[in-house]
C-alpha cells in the first residue's frame, strides 16, 4: 500500500514496516511519528533504519494503518535536535586508504570528514552504535574485505554513506578514520547513548595521542552529560567478562 | 544473608526476566526468558510475579548453595533436581533449609530449565530488566563458580502446587507469517518452506536458531539496507538457510526476512535440542489488509 510514497508491510502479528524512498525521508517519518505518537495506537517500539521504520508492538494494528495511510511526510528531516561535538584525534588505520579512495591527501580527507553536520538516522549493530548520515554520496567507501575481530571502543569509521563511532570494543569491517574519548554508551545516563537517533554531530579535529583524551565541547545537554560522565567515570564494568558482541550481519 | 552461591554454574546459565522493552531504536536487544511459559510457570509454583527474575540453564543445569531457606521451583526442560543428594520435585515448589545443595542435572530432553526462587533473583535492573543479553553484554553476566545471587523476600502469595507444563517437542513445527522480504525469494519459496524439511542446526543460541536443510532461493540479488528486526524474524542470509530470531536478536539487520515465527511458537524453538525436525506451517499473508 502506497501513501505518499509509504509502503505499508505487515510484520509477524503485531508489528508494521514503513518503507520510504531513501534514509531522508526514513528519518522525516521518524521524527514525525515520534511527534505524533500520543495519538498513535500504543506501539511498543519505533526503529528507524536505512529506508524504514519499524513499529513493533502495536495495539491496534488496523487502526495504526488507517492513520498511517493518510500520513504526509516532507523529504527532509527538521533542523532541530541537539548537537554534539565529538574531538576525533584523525590517526585511524584506514585514513590513508580512504584517502587514496577519494583521490586526496590525508590532510583532505580529514578536512571533508569532519566539514559536515551529520545526523544521527538510527542505531544497531550494539546498543549506543548510530548510524551517522551527513557525508556527501561521492565519499561513500565499501567496507573492509575482511572485518577486524575487533576495534577499540571510540573508533570513529566510514562505511557506505555512513559514519559511526564504536561505542566498545567488538568485530567490525568499517574503514577506521581515527577516534574519540568521548563515552558513547552509559547506561546510567539518559539518554544513554550519546548519539541518539535525531541527534546533529559534528566531528572537530584534535590533535593528540593515545592515553591523552581529547575534551568534548558542550555544546547541548547530551555533551555536558557526557563531560560530567568523563569526569566521573563510572565504576569498571563488571560485565567485562563477556564475549564481545556477535554479529550478524555484515558490520 | 538470603541468596544462592554458584557451587557449579554448568555450561551456560544466566538470569533472565521477561526482557527489556522500548530501547529497540538505541540499539538495544529484548533479551528475556527464551521460553517464556516456563519462567512464568516457574514464578507462579513459588508465588512471584509471573516476570521475575530467575535462571535459564543450557542443557547441562547448575547446582547452587541456599545460604537462606529458600522456596524454588524448576520448570522448561525436565531434569533430576536434588537437595543435598536426595530427589526433589521437578515442576513443582521444593523448600530447601538454610545450606542445603541444589542440584539441577542435565537436561533429559529439552534445552532449558527455569530455576525460580520464591522473592526472584534481586540484581540490578538495566532499562527495567534483569535479563542477560548475550548479544550486546547488557545485565548480569552468565553464572561463575563463586557468585552469590541475592533474592528477594518472598512475596505474600502462596504458589500454585501444579501448573500445566509442556513438554519438548519430538518434531518443531513453527508458524510462519509471510512477510515483510517474501518478495525477495522465487513465487514458490514459501509454499516450498511448507514442504520442505529441516533440522536444527547445533550453532543455535539465544540470538537465533540455526536450520539446515533446503536453501531458499532468492530472486533479488544485493543488499538489504538495514531495518528493524521483530522477535521470530525468519532471515534468510546468503546461504539461503533460514535463521529464527530468539530473544536476544540484534535489533536492525541486513538480510531478508521471508516472514515471521508468531511468538507462541518460540517457547518449543527454545527447547529443541540440535538435530530435532523442523519444519515451517505457513500462514496466509496479512498484507491484503493493509489496503485502504
Amino acid at each position: 500500500m502506497t501513501a505518499e510514497g509509504l509502503t505499508l508491510r505487515q510484520v509477524g502479528e503485531d508489528a508494521v514496516l514503513v518503507e520510504t524512498d531513501g534514509i531522508e525521508r526514513a528519518t522525516a517519518l521518524y521524527t514525525e511519528l515520534l511527534a505524533r505518537r500520543g495519538e498513535l495506537p500504543e506501539i511498543t517500539e519505533i526503529v528507524p533504519a536505512a529506508r524504514t521504520v519499524l513499529l513493533d508492538g502495536v495495539a491496534d494494528r488496523p487502526a495504526l494503518l488507517r492513520q498511517l495511510t493518510g500520513l504526509a511526510v516532507a523529504p527532509r528531516p527538521p533542523a532541530e535536535g541537539s548537537l554534539v561535538e565529538v574531538p576525533t584525534v584523525y590517526d585511524g588505520a584506514d585514513l590513508t586508504e580512504v584517502a587514496a579512495l577519494w583521490g586526496v591527501s590525508t590532510e583532505a580527507a580529514v578536512r571533508i570528514h569532519s566539514e559536515p553536520e551529520y545526523r544521527v538516522a538510527f542505531c544497531g549493530f550494539a546498543p549506543g552504535f548510530g548510524y551517522l548520515t551527513g557525508l556527501s554520496r561521492q565519499y561513500e567507501v565499501p567496507r573492509r574485505p575482511t572485518p577486524r575481530s575487533s576495534v577499540p571502543a571510540g573508533a570513529v569509521a566510514l562505511a557506505g554513506p555512513f559514519t559511526g563511532v564504536y561505542p566498545r570494543p567488538s568485530p567490525g569491517g568499517w574503514q577506521l578514520l581515527g577516534r574519540t574519548a568521548l563515552p558513547l554508551w552509559d547506561v546510567e545516563r539518559e539518554p544513554p547513548a550519546l548519539l541518539a537517533p535525531g541527534t546533529r554531530v559534528r566531528f572537530a579535529p584534535t590533535r593528540g595521542s593515545l592515553g591523552v583524551p581529547g575534551r568534548p565541547t558542550a555544546l547541548g545537554p547530551a555533551a555536558r552529560a557526557a563531560r560530567d560522565v568523563e569526569r566521573n567515570p563510572p565504576a569498571p564494568d563488571a560485565r567485562a567478562g563477556l564475549p564481545p558482541a556477535r554479529q550478524s550481519e555484515q558490520h | 544473608m538470603s541468596g544462592l552461591l554458584v557451587v557449579r554454574p554448568g555450561p551456560l546459565t544466566t538470569i533472565q526476566d521477561l526482557g527489556r522493552r522500548g530501547v529497540a531504536h538505541l540499539g538495544v536487544p529484548r533479551a528475556g526468558a527464551l521460553d517464556e511459559p516456563a519462567l512464568r510457570a516457574a514464578n507462579r509454583l513459588v508465588g512471584n510475579p509471573p516476570g521475575a527474575a530467575a535462571l535459564e540453564t543450557t542443557l547441562g543445569g547448575v547446582a547452587l548453595r541456599a545460604l537462606a531457606p529458600v522456596v524454588l521451583a524448576v520448570t522448561g526442560a525436565p531434569a533430576p533436581v536434588r537437595v543435598d543428594g536426595r530427589p526433589a520435585a521437578w515442576g513443582g515448589p521444593v523448600a530447601v533449609p538454610q545450606g542445603a545443595l541444589v542440584e539441577v542435572g542435565p537436561a533429559t530432553y529439552g534445552v532449558r530449565s527455569y530455576l525460580a526462587p520464591a522473592g526472584g533473583l534481586t540484581v540490578p535492573t538495566v532499562f527495567g530488566s534483569r535479563s542477560a543479553d548475550l548479544l550486546s553484554g547488557l545485565g548480569p553476566a552468565p553464572l561463575a563458580v563463586g557468585d552469590v545471587l541475592p533474592v528477594g523476600p518472598a512475596g505474600p502469595w502462596p504458589g500454585a502446587d501444579l501448573v500445566p507444563l509442556p513438554a519438548p517437542p519430538a518434531e518443531l513445527v513453527l508458524r510462519l507469517r509471510p512477510g515483510p522480504r517474501a518478495h525477495w525469494f522465487t513465487a514458490g519459496a514459501v509454499a516450498g518452506l511448507a514442504r520442505a524439511r529441516y533440522r536444527v542446526a547445533p550453532a543455535s543460541n539465544r540470538i537465533a536458531l540455526r536450520t539446515e536443510g533446503p536453501a531458499l532461493v532468492r530472486t533479488r540479488e544485493g543488499e538489504l539496507p538495514s531495518e528493524g528486526m521483530v522477535l521470530g524474524a525468519v532471515q534468510v542470509p546468503p546461504d539461503g538457510l533460514p535463521v529464527v530470531f530468539l530473544a536476544d536478536h540484534p535489533t536492525t539487520g541486513g538480510y531478508p526476512v521471508i516472514g515471521v515465527v508468531p511468538a507462541p511458537d518460540l517457547a518449543a524453538a527454545a527447547q529443541a535440542r540440535p538435530g530435532t525436525p523442523l519444519r515451517f506451517s505457513p500462514l496466509r499473508s496479512l498484507d491484503r489488509e493493509a489496503r485502504p
